[in-house]
Formats: structure tokens, C-alpha cells, sequence
């Protein structure tokens, strides 16, 4: 008997014959906010993070300039920027990212009780490049914002063609050493959310 | 050889001032986590309906591994199973040689370290690099983590400053956290880049889509997992979830639980391969099966390992992580580390005060005090408690049949105990008198004042 077959037949075995133990519905009555942006704006600055609301695009360009002057290495899956420095699609190799010092890409929506933004590129060649760069911002439709996971998850789904998908919520973080917050883990060490 | 768990808690507690330390590190963490359950209302029916889809997953956990194995596969992702560790361990070693992988980067896994991975995989000539920042700290220091979500709990930073001195050149005494989580995301840029391979955990695998997710504050997993070819995930039965709205209620327990954040940095939802890659999940038993048979145990199998049980409990904090010599220490790991070897761990279901703190505060309902309380009856069952226990045991068992005598007993304590001199009462033969002072001793017995109050003559 392989070990699939093995542990699939000692489960069928063990398993509690638990008659009344129904999947339930996921969808319960949650929490709410009053002012989403404002929620969001804040419990993403507690987490590190920073919303931004912009006009359009090209304020987006206008902002880039003004606040990430010593970026010189600029890579944006955002079409319509013109920020960028390097093509993510041109190169084989997602190594080859790791000189990267911004990273513009586009998040789906954000979710207030979080400070998190969902982020499903199909066009973009490598994911690493939400890691590997120093710094991210994230551009979101305003508007595009909810108040719960919940609702968040009602959102979301996997096609077969889709392959990665993330909630990203504020810069990389960790409190390892003696429970002292750091920001600038292994990611990026500054996350902005752009709603434009 | 069993392990006595008393014997290493007052070695870890006789450094009083680090023992206390410790014990408001882990009380901070608890307090963040209250401040995150309370600014939800709906916080138990988050708790409610977590416990309801992980008890009916477990009934039909054969059922959703097959479902998630197929969907896995028509992904691309490949699927083992491991009976064992053993097994496991295999597996792996196997798709890293095929693939000639010779350094391969690793997110946290308690899994892997339940299956001692590392050194199986260092004898056979890979080296092996924990990536999260606490992992590596302990792994530099050749040290097990001491708590499955801070696994450096343990050390202060001026510990850390001197493994980094030693390891990866860090200035002379300079023990600053951000200085030294700077060098450590240096000196790990250069692992992930030059890494052959990647290990994950598995947080949830999802039956429904075949895919799985891990969450991290660091961003580890995922910059390890997205730059190499080969991605391997190990996971348990038990982290099958049946749907991808599950999740929906599970992250917002698991941080909130965890760390008191209102949800992990990167929550990363991997159902393929990066381009020209291949990623394998490895579904591996090690003993869960039997406690899935066992009415009493199963809700063990629900734990998310969020490690909120270490945090709360009176007894870990006190003790530290080492003291439970099991790779999950703290109430969770009480009742897991029996469940594997009743004789090696008998002490562990006794490094409990049964505050219940535990069970009222696990994300997804385990009964950990309840099972902590029957574990000692399997204890005991099994003969292995130590005489002087027992036989304490049996002479409270004796004199409280005899109530009489008990009476007797009571009403010497209450006139003796308050006129014996200090050197006599504080011995070293009353353990309950060890840095503590005895209450005062009450006139009356609670029979006598109860019948008085009742009017019972």
C-alpha cells in the first residue's frame, strides 16, 4: 500500500463520526466602519504603512519625483506611469530584481479593518518583485475599498490560469529581537497605498 | 528517557530577573492580542464558527485531502505523502537532489522542525538557511526555537548582539534591534539570492481551489519562495480548510491571536509554480492520525499555532520554552507531546495550574485544560508518575474517605500550623512554603462556617 493509500485509509478509520458537525456559513454579522478611508489611513499607519489620495496618474508621476528622489531603479507593473526604469517583463530571471529600488503595482482593493491591500497581477511576470524591492507603493481605485475580510473573500477567487495572489498589508516587519518592533524585515521597508 | 519538566523550570526560573523578563515579554504580547479581540464584537462568533469548520473538516478530513490533492495537481503543483518523518524527510532530500540543490532557504515550519529536517538534510550535504529573522538567530546559535511564533523569545538583544559579533561581523557590543535586524536582512539578501531551492510552511491548504497560504510579518516565505525554480510546502493533515472564504474568518483570528497585529503583513495565496518552476506539497501524518481516533485528543488537531495559549499561560512564561523539551512547548504542546509518547513527556501535562486561561483564549476553541486534565489521568493510569506523587495521591485519597479523620486533620492544622516556628514551617519538606508565605490560617473549616451560615446543627 503506497502512503497515500495508508494515511487515507487510517483517517477514513480514525475520523470522529460526528453527524452534527455541519460546514457552516462564513458571512456573519461583522464589525463596520462609518468613514472607510479614514479606517483604512489609520490602521495602516499603524501597521507602518501610508494612504495616500491622489488625482490621477500623472500626480502619481509628480508624487514619485518628489518623494523617492534617490530611487533609481524603478519598476512599475502600473501602465500609464512614467517612472519606470527597468521592465519587469524584459528579463528572465526575477534575480535579476534585486537592485530594485521602487516597486509600483496594482492592488485590486483595500480592506479598512486591516490595512491591507489584495494584490492578483496576471500580467506580471515575477512576484518576487513584491519582495525583493526596497520600497512598494501600491495603486488602488478609489473607492475600491471594504470593510471586513469578509467582504474582502466574497471578492477574491482562483481561475485555473491564476497562480499567486496576496493580501499585503504595511512594510515587512518583525519583533524577533526582544519584542521590539522593527520596520525592514526581509520586504519592502516602506509600503504606500496610492488611491487614485 | 522521560523529561522532567519541574527540574528544567526552576533551572530556567533560578535567574530570577531574566524569568521575570521573560514572563512580561510574553504578557505584553497577550495584552496587544485583548486590545485586537475586543475591538470586535463579533470576536467568539469569529472563535464559534473557526472551531465549527475545523471540527467538520476533521470528520471529513479524508475526503477534503483528496479534494485538495486534485485540484493541486490539475494546477501543476505536485502532491506526496509521508507516513513519517522519516518518510518526509526523505521526500524532500529526493526533489532537492534531482534538482541539485546545494543551499536551500527555509520559512518557518513547525512541522519541519517536529520532523528534525535540518540536520537530516546537513548530513547529506545541503546547507540549510531559516530565514525568519528569530529562526536564524537560534539556528546561528545552535539553539531550538523557544515558542512557535517568537522563536528568540528567550534571548535579549544583547545575546543577539554577540551571536551577530560572532557570525556576521556586527560592531563590538552594539545590540540595538534595528542595527541589528538591518544586518541580518543583509546578510540573509545574499542567502535568498543565491539559494538553489525553498521550504515553506503551510498555514491553510484549501481544499476547494488547491492552493495554499502561508502568512509572515517578514516577507521570508515568499522572497524565498518567488526567486528559486523548486518550492517545496510541508504541511500537516490537519491544515486543510475546505473553502477559500474560510479564510475569511481565519485571518482575522490568526495575527489578532498570534501577535496582537489585526492581520500579517503578507498573507500569500500560492497556487502555482513562478514561471518555468515547480512547486510540491508534501501532506504528512507523523503520528496525527492517532490522535485524530482519540474523542478526547481530537480537537488538538485544530490548533492554527498561533502560539496565544504560550503567551497566556502562567506556567510558560515562567518556565520558558526549553523547560518542555518538546518542539512545541506551552499548553498546545502539553497535550500533543503526550499524545506522541505518554512515558518521555508524563511530566508536561502537569506544567499546569488549570487557570483554564488556555481554553478561553485559543482562536479556534481547543479544549487544551480539559485535555491537560485528562492527560494526567492517563499518567497516572500508565504508572508512570513518580512514587512520591502517587503516594501523595493515595494518602489524600485515604484520608478524604475518612471524613472524620479529615475533620481531625483540619482543626490540628488550623491550631498548629499558626504557632510552629518559621525554621520548622518554611523546611525544605513544604514545597508550599517555597517563596511564597503561607495564608493565615482561618478559626473554622468551610464545613463549619457553611452549616453555620445554613443553620445546620
Amino acid at each position: 500500500m503506497s502512503s497515500r493509500e495508508a494515511i487515507l485509509k487510517a483517517i477514513k478509520e480514525a475520523k470522529p463520526q460526528n453527524s452534527e458537525s455541519a460546514l457552516p456559513e462564513v458571512n456573519i454579522l461583522h464589525t463596520t466602519y462609518e468613514d472607510l478611508d479614514t479606517k483604512f489611513a489609520t490602521t495602516l499607519a499603524g501597521v507602518g504603512g501610508n494612504a495616500v489620495h491622489l488625482d490621477s496618474l500623472s500626480a502619481v508621476d509628480g508624487y514619485i519625483k518628489e518623494h523617492y528622489k534617490e530611487a533609481k531603479v524603478i519598476v512599475s507593473t502600473v501602465e500609464g506611469l512614467h517612472v519606470n526604469t527597468k521592465e519587469l517583463g524584459a528579463t528572465d530571471d526575477p534575480h535579476t530584481l534585486k537592485d530594485v529600488d521602487l516597486a509600483i503595482i496594482k492592488g485590486e482593493f483595500a480592506v479598512a479593518e486591516n490595512g491591507a491591500v489584495w494584490i492578483k497581477e496576471a500580467d506580471a511576470r515575477h512576484r518576487a518583485l513584491y519582495f525583493i524591492t526596497q520600497k512598494l507603493m501600491i495603486i488602488v481605485p478609489k473607492e475600491q475599498i471594504v470593510h471586513s475580510m469578509h467582504e474582502a473573500y466574497t471578492r477574491i477567487s482562483f481561475g485555473d490560469k491564476d497562480i499567486f495572489g496576496l493580501f499585503i498589508s504595511g512594510p515587512s516587519k518583525t519583533a524577533d529581537i526582544e519584542q521590539s518592533l522593527v520596520i525592514g524585515a526581509h520586504g519592502a521597508t516602506e509600503a504606500c497605498v496610492v488611491f487614485i | 528517557m522521560s523529561h522532567n519538566h519541574p527540574e528544567l523550570a526552576e533551572k530556567f526560573a533560578s535567574n530570577v530577573e531574566r524569568m521575570k523578563w521573560h514572563d512580561k515579554a510574553l504578557w505584553f504580547v497577550r495584552v496587544k492580542r485583548d486590545t485586537q479581540a475586543k475591538s470586535l464584537d463579533e470576536w467568539e462568533e469569529l472563535r464559534n464558527t473557526a472551531d465549527k469548520i475545523k471540527s467538520h473538516t476533521l470528520s471529513h478530513l479524508d475526503e477534503y485531502l483528496e479534494q485538495f490533492e486534485k485540484n493541486a495537481l490539475a494546477r501543476g503543483i505536485r502532491v506526496h505523502w509521508a507516513k513519517d518523518a522519516k518518510e518526509h524527510n526523505e521526500i524532500v532530500l529526493d526533489l532537492l537532489r534531482s534538482h541539485n540543490a546545494k543551499m536551500i532557504v527555509k520559512s518557518k515550519s513547525m512541522l519541519t522542525e517536529e520532523c528534525h529536517l535540518n540536520p537530516y538534510l546537513e548530513e547529506h550535504g545541503i546547507e540549510v538557511v531559516d530565514t525568519d529573522l528569530g529562526e536564524r538567530i537560534v539556528q546561528l546559535r545552535n539553539e531550538p526555537p523557544s515558542h512557535i511564533v517568537l522563536p528568540a523569545i528567550h534571548l535579549k538583544k544583547e545575546d543577539v548582539g554577540t551571536t551577530f559579533e560572532k557570525f556576521l561581523n556586527t560592531q563590538k557590543g552594539n545590540s540595538d534591534p534595528t542595527y541589528l535586524t538591518r544586518a541580518a536582512r543583509a546578510h540573509l539578501r545574499e542567502k535568498f539570492v543565491g539559494a538553489d531551492a525553498s521550504m515553506t510552511g503551510v498555514n491553510f491548504a484549501i481544499a476547494e481551489t488547491g492552493g495554499i497560504v502561508v502568512c509572515t510579518n517578514e516577507g521570508n516565505a515568499d522572497l524565498g519562495a518567488s526567486l528559486p525554480k523548486l518550492h517545496i510546502a510541508c504541511m500537516g493533515i490537519e491544515k486543510i480548510i475546505p473553502r477559500l472564504k474560510d479564510l475569511s474568518i481565519f485571518t482575522r483570528l490568526l495575527a489578532r491571536s498570534a501577535t496582537g497585529q489585526p492581520v500579517t503583513t503578507y498573507t500569500s495565496h500560492y497556487h502555482g509554480a513562478v514561471e518555468g518552476g515547480e512547486m510540491h506539497v508534501v501532506i504528512v501524518d507523523n503520528g496525527r492520525t492517532k490522535i485524530l481516533a482519540d474523542k478526547r485528543y481530537v480537537k488538538s488537531l485544530q490548533c492554527i499555532r498561533c502560539g496565544a495559549c504560550l503567551n497566556t499561560c502562567p506556567i510558560y512564561r515562567r518556565s520558558g520554552g526549553y523547560s518542555y523539551g518538546y518542539v512545541i512547548p506551552g499548553p498546545i504542546g502539553s497535550t500533543l507531546a503526550p499524545s506522541r509518547d505518554l512515558k518521555k513527556y508524563y511530566s508536561l501535562p502537569f506544567a499546569c495550574s488549570l487557570c483554564f486561561s488556555c481554553s478561553n483564549i485559543c482562536p479556534v476553541k481547543v479544549d487544551l485544560a480539559e485535555q491537560l486534565y485528562l492527560k494526567r489521568q492517563d499518567v497516572v493510569d500508565a504508572g508512570y508518575l513518580s512514587p512520591i506523587k502517587l503516594n501523595a495521591l493515595k494518602m489524600a485519597t485515604w484520608l478524604m474517605c475518612r471524613p472524620k479523620l479529615m475533620d481531625f486533620a483540619g482543626l490540628m492544622a488550623r491550631k498548629m500550623v499558626p504557632i510552629l516556628p518559621r525554621v520548622l514551617l518554611y523546611s525544605k519538606f513544604n514545597l508550599w512554603g517555597k517563596n511564597r508565605e503561607l495564608p493565615s490560617f482561618p478559626k473554622n473549616s468551610f464545613k463549619e462556617l457553611y452549616k453555620a451560615k445554613k443553620g445546620i446543627k
